[in-house]
């Protein structure tokens, strides 16, 4: 590790300044040039491109930058790609969505590209301090996004929700990092984990290690920390709810992994235990409740608590194989939620909120691919082959069962067969109900090109799972140090 | 003469941790309930400092320094926040939010 700051971490860290840059351009080009609206669209997507680019050209490279507080290798690039698509689908998603509410897109398009720019520093930070920066610098955009809508009194309500717990959380968090310091003497991932090498327990250190779950367990909506998820997300603007239940969701994964797997591999029989009884409560809780929800968007909340829960379930694993298929769910993930969400956007009109599960009615006969695609991300997400939600299952699966966590595992399933019934209401809706109301529905293209790269992508990795398995392999083998000291310790 | 040591700090910093989630928790107003999470962000800095101090570290103290800017940036947009549900709603009580389910 270098002592200080070199010139090549500014090469390293060219996705970041890019996506900083363009950040500040889309204000400016939001303020000078006429026709505003395509123009920060424009701009956002070209930077959100170029990131993306950026990032991509990174693979393969496995180095640490900035004084050790940044890590550039396999699992930062997996989960930087994961966010930069979900934010391009998300930011596809919103222009229509835009106009009928009547706000001003600019500012949109920029906290977006700030929320992006935090889950990037949460993918690469290896220090307590980056990774919690990282993790404020998207947490603040997302509280000014929720509340977006500044007039709609259910927005406002979101936003001081999320702020509340958010902030709430975070001090939770701080504390237990603070005590994890005072144990260990460091704030590196590396210095914590060799300094607990030892084994060596004692009651700060159990202190903190609960904080720490319950802080990270708030950022993921896992039951019992989830009270805020339905509200928030039922409140904020569709595309909004879309990016925080996927792209914050993906980060604050990547996060906990880094913290628990890279950080506290000394500690892990006793991290197990806590997230072994998260994952089965997350999943049970958010299954049953989702199963009596009326209004499509907070189903889609339980239902994004209850996969939060599937995917804890590569947590507790602690292989190589459990970080690679909670690394594998997490991408088909954003490609059957983000398309979920796109067609609740999508049914929003002047007359028509369009949250509610019976504004569905119909859609079958007024938008056939629209409901087909309804259907394929339904499908993908109650885990039925050919989608992909069913080969992020599967390697759920087998890595529990690997692990021996056959118990987590039978839950998993049961909780699944459960999950169908509510996936499938939906389609139901869509079919078989044929009372139409509101105006006409209108696809803009950019929406429409959303749902299509959401549809191929929820197939593809379902027919085609080879090329995704083998990158989350290579990502999830630079945990192959941290692993095999926690398979020497069992 | 008793000394003051970090550990006082340590025991100082957890006295208003706890006072700070009690508050989040039984408090009914939205700016109390965010003084109180203040109070604990600032429970967080005086544990840093104590232990930086303990440890002869510095990470402890730039840690502080974060700490302090990102509350105040989370104090800016948070008040914002209230104003504008305030401009709508009148009202800063929190068993007043529910036009959605808790």
């Amino acid at each position: 590790m270098p002592a200080g700051f070199t010139v090549d971490d500014f090469y390293y860290l060219l996705p970041e300044i890019l996506l900083t840059g363009g950040a500040l351009l889309v204000l400016v080009v939001d303020i000078l040039l006429p026709r505003r609206e395509w123009a920060a669209l424009g701009m956002t997507l070209f930077t959100l491109t170029l990131t993306g680019a950026a990032v991509i050209g990174f693979t393969g490279v496995d180095t640490t930058i900035s004084a050790g507080l940044l890590a550039i290798d396999g699992f930062a690039t997996f989960f930087k790609t994961v966010v930069i698509v979900s934010a391009l689908l998300t930011v596809l998603m919103s222009p229509s969505y835009l106009r009928v509410e009547a706000v001003r897109p600019g500012e949109y398009y920029f906290l977006i590209l700030c929320a992006t720019l935090g889950m990037l520093f949460m993918a690469s930070g290896v220090d307590l301090i980056t990774l919690f920066i990282g993790l404020e610098t998207m947490a603040v955009s997302f509280y000014i996004l929720a509340g977006y809508l500044k007039p709609n009194q259910r927005s406002n309500e979101a936003s001081v929700k999320y702020f509340l717990l958010g902030a709430f959380s975070l001090g939770i968090l701080l504390y237990g990092m603070s005590l994890l310091y005072g144990e260990t003497g460091t704030t590196t991932l590396a210095g914590i984990a060799e300094a607990l090498a030892g084994g060596e327990r004692s009651l700060t250190l159990a202190l903190a290690l609960i904080l720490l779950v319950a802080g990270m367990g708030f950022k993921i909506a896992a039951v019992p920390f989830h009270m805020w998820a339905p509200d928030v997300y039922e409140g904020a603007p569709t595309p909004v709810t879309a990016y925080l239940s996927v792209g914050s969701k993906a980060a604050s994964f990547a996060m906990i992994l880094r913290i628990f797997i890279e950080g506290l591999p000394g500690l892990v029989a006793d991290w197990q235990v806590l997230f072994w009884a998260l994952a089965a409560v997350t999943m049970t809780v958010g299954n049953i409740a989702a199963l009596t929800q009326s209004n499509i968007k907070r189903m889609l909340a339980y239902s994004s608590i209850a996969h939060a829960g599937y995917i804890l379930i590569g947590v507790v694993a602690a292989t190589e194989r459990g970080v690679a298929a909670a690394m594998v769910y997490l991408w088909v993930y954003i490609f059957m939620q983000l398309g979920a969400f796109a067609v609740v956007a999508m049914l929003r009109r002047k007359d028509v909120i369009g949250d509610e599960l019976k504004d569905l009615s119909g859609l079958y006969l007024r938008k056939p691919l629209a409901a087909v695609a309804m259907l394929i991300f339904m499908l993908s997400l109650g885990g039925i082959p050919p989608t992909a939600g069913f080969m992020g299952k599967l390697w759920l699966f087998s890595a529990a069962i690997e692990s021996g966590l056959v118990w987590l595992a039978v839950i998993f399933v049961v909780n699944s067969v459960i999950s169908l019934y509510y996936y499938y209401r939906v389609v139901v809706f869509m079919w078989l109900k044929d009372e139409i109301a509101g105006s006409e529905i209108a696809v803009s293209p950019a929406m429409a090109t959303a749902l299509v790269i959401a549809v191929v992508g929820s197939l593809l990795f379902g027919v085609y799972p080879q090329v995704l398995f083998d990158h989350a392999q290579v990502a999830a083998d630079m945990f192959g140090s941290a692993v095999s000291s926690t398979a020497a310790l069992q | 003469m008793l000394e003051i040591t970090p550990l006082h700090y340590s025991l100082l910093s957890a006295a208003l941790f706890m006072i700070g989630v009690i508050g989040v928790l039984v408090r009914r107003n939205v700016i109390i309930i965010f003084m109180s999470i203040e109070l604990i962000l600032n429970a967080v800095n005086i544990n840093l400092i104590a232990l930086s101090d303990r440890l002869q570290d510095l990470a402890g103290q730039v840690f502080v320094v974060f700490v302090i800017a990102v509350a105040a940036a989370e104090a800016a947009v948070g008040l914002g926040i209230i104003i504008a549900f305030y401009r709508n709603k009148e009202t800063v009580n929190i068993d007043e939010i529910q036009i959605m389910r808790w």
